[in-house]
């Protein structure tokens, strides 16, 4: 079980917290304009990665608030934590 | 003739405490400090159960939790029995009862033995091989191996005694006592880090404790008693807990591991009862180190598993810990040096050690000249070909080995003898390392695995470190301690050690037979049968990684997950298809690494706290009121009323009837509330529900549907405009949490520049819906100062009113079709206005009713319940609710999906009425819906979703999804049974009051 650095509260135990799939995938402004295949993209594909991913979090039973966290899914080392809207600390 | 073999005084027994037990209903006497494997020894008892497969007997083999045979089931047929309980782990106390397990009718005379001469017949796999096919006789078969296998009964009575969890956060965690442990808990605590000392066993020391011997001395003391000195020492450090009787069980990521400390399992019965019995530690530590020891190894030869064949180890810690001899006429046999070590011990107990065997030519060390000069006779480069004794063994056969060691050549020399204790060396115990993430290495010097890259801050340190040694061990230790906990000095420098074990080692996996291999039973695995021949036959039926060699054979898999011959196995997977050790990998150890009860897993969670349960304010009136409860999530809600002894079918017809004849009354407090403000709720609301809310005015309330992106229906219900920049929204029971969770998401992650907030407001109002045509009589009399006036509050309007001086919102907004209202009110009031409401109501006749009958009502008007009549495959076009999707709307969530090519399909599943033929049959809510039975295979077209009988159409209603069922209106259908055809035909999903006139009745 993780220890999460909270942005908004700090050091937790994972069970405050919940994943939330793969960050930084924006919805897109226009769905209308999008075709098929652009819109399933947005919608269906989610990298799986062994290595660095890059996650949202939510501080469920916290501060209720999301955050992105880059975690490596081979040892499960959490590199970093951010607000929602910040850019990645590392690549 | 009753045998006493308790050869000497030891100071971990106590004498003048006398304790009675049973074993197989037989009394027996032992003294405190003695585990039941041991007070078995002392009374010559070594047969103690049958092997899994085999039911071959089989004796007690070693002196821990490594133990494969010696398991049994204690206290039979009372609600505290246990089975798989390790007799040599088990602390003997007074009332103590203990069985045998996989034996019938009993140890001695066991039908099941019969297995043993089967055997040529039931080599690995045979269970997958032979009871696969025909797959029809597989239920045949599995009563048989049932009856005939398992390992243990389970409770059949509620388990007695009391359970804890515990969060413990400590600087430094050190797991097991030993002579590592203790050195590493006194520098840990003596620096300041709180430090948590944990060991499975009762006392400290680990074998160093007993290990009296000229041989080993440091600082020129015997090696156990300058330990002694250092735990009486670290007793007295006050920043040290030190821990007993408690077994890590998990070690996961982040240092977080679990542990069980057990409180009362050596007391006797009467001292147990309103006493914990185990604890489930749950162990936060920022660093930990790791000193769990390591496991001799057995050898692997024909007729290696007779009782009376015993790890040497086990042999010397009997004799030494417990002061009992495993046997009268000793026989040893060894690949290296620890064999010597114990006939030394024993020789000097009195213990007559009849021969050493060592498969090792060329040896010399200062223990092996020791032995000889006790006269004792060494057999070297000689090994085990085969062992004789039914239940307990009489012989060995031995051979020399060739040069190579690959076969054994000259002549069989037969030893009689009562007792055969076998060292392969050692393994460390690296389970709970590899369960954190840690990767291992292989030395091929002495052909073990030990730690290389750690996953976190720990460390492993002594013979789980590979550092098997007592001179390895210590001069090692205050190096490695320093750097781990960044310190400049210990208490051990420069310790003078005399350490006389000599590290060499003969490693023969597989020991050569004179006989071919198909004809030897070289057991690899005790518990679970596996021999080497299994793990041959299994290489050459093609398996090749070490994970499904393990499943076809079963190595490994038993209640001792294989401590003792996984390395074998390993070993001879190797030797057999040419690869290399390292490169083979070993299995995964899975946590726990001892059993734990499931008493110990759940704590306190039982009862009625397994789950937490929600309440409604108005539930103890449902409760005197006689209602049954259903559960929706977490809450319990009244899902109908019996009256006198009436079925849940005659009640629900009870109260679906006068719902519409007079008046009905619903506890709607489950329902999920959101509150929604600030400027942007508008246009929050706009993108979140398919339907347009902008227009909306202050004091209205609209239904919404909500989608996910992909289109598909996600929840349902009705929200109001409380103010200009204030709304309610309701959501149904169970989606609640989620919908407030995904709505928050959207907000914080993708419209961050909304200014909205939402808050949950479900546990603050009480919620009482009345419906019926006399709703409106009811409800006036409750308030009598609203104007209910058709012109003043109008079907999907709501007022802000009071009820004596409490503020209440009133809606009048119907799920059921009918005239209805719904008083929504501060909670601690709920129940006090649902005795008003059933006060005014008398007249009428009003009726309380619940989830069932509000159900069947909503049904009626074909009004969907999102989770019933929907799964996450449908959309609202699908329903039929294309009314709903806005088309003006620019975007809103799902809408971009409608038009993909898959949702717009035309023969999609939609939702359909369904009526049968038959007035009164019911149809089955599930049941599938084709048009063809005679088409091979049948193609389903959808399925029933929900199925009520009418008291107010006096039919049998259903809906269901249906493939293209949209353009199927009356058409026919069939709803095939087990015994039998139902006809139906596709109708409206509307039942009842198509226009809506019962709404303003
Ligand atoms: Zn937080």
């Amino acid at each position: 079980m993780f220890v999460i650095n909270c942005p908004y509260c700090g050091v937790r135990e994972q069970s405050e917290f919940k994943a939330g799939g793969e960050a930084h995938i924006v919805r897109p402004k226009q769905p209308t304009e999008l075709s098929d295949d652009q819109w399933a993209e947005y919608l269906f594909m989610r990298k799986n990665i062994k290595g660095v991913q890059f996650e949202r979090w939510i501080h469920t039973h916290g501060c209720r608030k999301w955050f992105n966290m880059v975690r490596d899914t081979s040892n499960d080392e959490i590199k970093a934590v951010y607000k929602m809207g910040e850019k990645p600390p590392i690549e | 003739m009753i045998k006493n073999l308790r050869v000497k005084t030891s100071k971990f027994i106590d004498e003048t405490y006398k304790i009675s037990f049973k074993f197989n209903g037989k009394t027996y006497y032992g003294f405190k400090g003695d585990t039941l494997a041991s007070a078995l020894l002392v009374n010559d008892i070594h047969l103690v159960g049958r092997s899994f497969k085999y039911h071959r007997p089989r004796g007690i083999m070693t002196a821990g939790s490594e133990e494969p045979n010696a398991i049994v089931q204690l206290h039979n047929n009372s609600s505290r029995t246990e089975p798989n309980v390790r007799a040599t782990e088990i602390e003997i106390y007074e009332g103590l009862e203990a069985t045998s397990q996989n034996c019938w009718p009993s140890v001695n005379f066991d039908i099941g033995g019969i297995n043993n001469f089967l055997s040529p017949i039931l080599p690995a796999g045979f269970y997958y091989k032979t009871f696969m096919w025909p797959a029809s006789f597989w239920e045949k078969y599995e009563y048989f191996i049932r009856k005939s296998a398992g390992l243990g009964k389970s409770p059949t009575e509620a388990d007695p005694d009391i359970y804890e969890h515990k969060y413990i956060h400590c600087d430094v965690l050190i797991i097991g006592a030993g002579i590592s442990g203790i050195m590493a808990a006194k520098t840990s605590a003596k620096n300041g880090f709180k430090t948590l000392l944990v060991d499975e066993k009762h006392y400290l020391g680990g074998s160093t404790i007993y290990q009296n011997s000229e041989h080993f001395k440091i600082n020129n003391q015997v090696s156990n008693s300058w330990l002694e000195k250092e735990i009486n020492e670290i007793k007295k450090i006050e920043n040290l807990e030190i821990k007993t009787r408690t077994s890590i069980a998990a070690f996961h990521g982040y240092n977080f591991l679990l542990a069980r400390e057990n409180l009362t399992d050596h007391l006797p019965l009467d001292q147990r009862n309103n006493k914990t019995r185990h604890k489930l530690l749950k162990i936060r530590a920022k660093k930990v180190i790791t000193a769990t020891g390591s496991l001799e190894r057995p050898l692997i030869f024909d007729n290696n598993d007779r009782p009376g064949i015993l790890l040497c180890s086990a042999i010397n810690k009997y004799a030494n810990l417990f002061g009992v001899a495993c046997g009268e006429k000793n026989i040893l046999f060894t690949n290296n040096d620890t064999a010597y070590e114990t006939a030394i011990n024993l020789f000097q107990k009195g213990i007559r050690v009849e021969a050493i065997i060592d498969n090792r030519e060329e040896i010399d060390s200062n223990l092996i000249r020791n032995t000889e000069k006790h006269n004792i006779k060494i057999y070297k480069g000689f090994t085990v070909v085969n062992t004789s004794g039914y239940k307990r063994i009489n012989k060995v056969s031995i051979m020399q080995l060739s040069k190579d060691g690959q076969k054994v050549v000259g002549p069989k020399i037969s030893i009689p003898c009562d007792c055969l204790g076998i060292s392969g060396g050692w393994t460390p115990a690296v389970h709970l390392f590899t369960q954190s993430g840690g990767k291992l290495k292989f030395r091929d010097e002495d052909q073990v695995f030990i730690p290389d890259t750690y996953s976190s801050d720990q460390i492993s340190i002594g013979s789980c470190n590979g550092d098997f040694t007592l001179d390895e061990i210590l001069i090692d230790l205050p190096k490695t301690l320093k750097k781990f906990l960044n310190l400049k000095k210990t208490d051990y420098e420069n310790l003078e050690i005399k350490s006389s074990f000599n590290k060499s080692k003969r490693n023969i996996w597989l020991l050569p037979s004179d006989k071919p291999i198909g004809k030897t039973k070289p057991f690899v695995d005790f518990q679970n049968d596996a021999t080497a021949k299994d793990i041959k036959l299994a290489l050459r039926e093609g398996f090749r990684s070490i994970e499904h060699v393990k499943r076809y054979t079963t190595t490994g898999m038993g209640t001792d997950q294989g401590k003792l011959g996984n390395m074998h196995a390993l070993g001879i997977i190797s030797e057999t298809s040419n690869s290399k050790m390292g490169e083979l990998g070993t299995t995964t150890f899975r946590p726990p690494y001892t059993p734990l009860t499931f008493g110990t897993i759940v704590g306190r969670n039982v009862g009625e706290y397994f789950d937490v349960f929600r309440k409604t304010p108005i539930h103890e009136w449902h409760v005197q009121n006689k209602a049954k409860f259903e559960n929706v999530g977490q809450w319990k809600r009244a899902w109908y009323y019996p009256k006198d002894n009436e079925t849940m079918y005659d009640a629900v017809q009870r109260e679906s009837k006068a719902a519409r004849d007079s008046a009905g009354i619903l506890d709607a407090s489950t329902l999920g509330k959101i509150d929604i403000q600030g400027t942007d709720a508008s246009e929050f609301l706009n993108r979140v529900y398919t339907n347009a809310w902008s227009k909306l005015a202050i004091g209205k309330c609209r239904y919404g549907l909500m989608l996910n992106d992909d289109g598909m229906v996600y929840d349902d219900g009705v929200t109001t405009r409380l103010d200009e920049n204030h709304y309610i929204m309701t959501t149904t029971t169970g989606g609640a949490a989620t919908v407030l969770g995904k709505l928050e998401d959207y907000l914080q992650t993708e419209w961050p520049e909304l200014d909205v907030y939402l808050t949950s407001v479900t546990d603050h109002y009480a919620t009482v819906s009345v419906c019926g045509p006399n709703s409106k009589k009811i409800v006036s009399k409750v308030i009598p100062s609203l104007d209910l006036s058709d012109e003043n509050f109008p079907h999907m309007s709501f007022k802000n009113t009071k009820i004596d001086k409490i503020k209440c919102r009133v809606m009048r907004i119907s799920f059921t079709g009918e005239h209805s209202y719904e008083i929504n009110i501060q909670a601690n009031y709920g129940e006090s206005i649902w005795k008003k409401c059933m006060e005014a109501g008398k007249e009428f006749n009003i009726t309380p009713y619940g989830t069932e009958t509000m159900h069947l009502l909503r049904a009626e008007k074909g009004f969907i319940i999102v989770g019933q009549d929907t799964d996450a495959t449908v959309t609202p076009i699908d329903l039929q609710m294309d009314w709903i999707v806005s088309k003006k709307k620019y975007d809103f969530i799902g809408k971009r999906s409608l038009y993909r090519s898959d949702t717009i399909r035309e023969d999609r599943k939609q939702l359909v009425g369904l009526l049968t033929d038959n007035p009164d049959e019911v149809l089955e809510e599930g049941a599938q819906i084709v048009a063809d039975v005679n088409k091979s295979p049948i193609e389903m077209l959808g399925h029933v979703t929900s199925s009520y009988f009418s008291p107010n159409l006096k039919k049998s209603i259903a809906l269901g999804v249906v493939k293209g069922g949209k353009k199927m209106m009356g058409q026919r259908l069939i709803i095939p049974m087990e015994n039998k055809k139902i006809n139906v035909t596709v109708a409206d999903p509307v039942f009842l009051d198509k226009e809506n006139k019962r709404l303003n009745a």
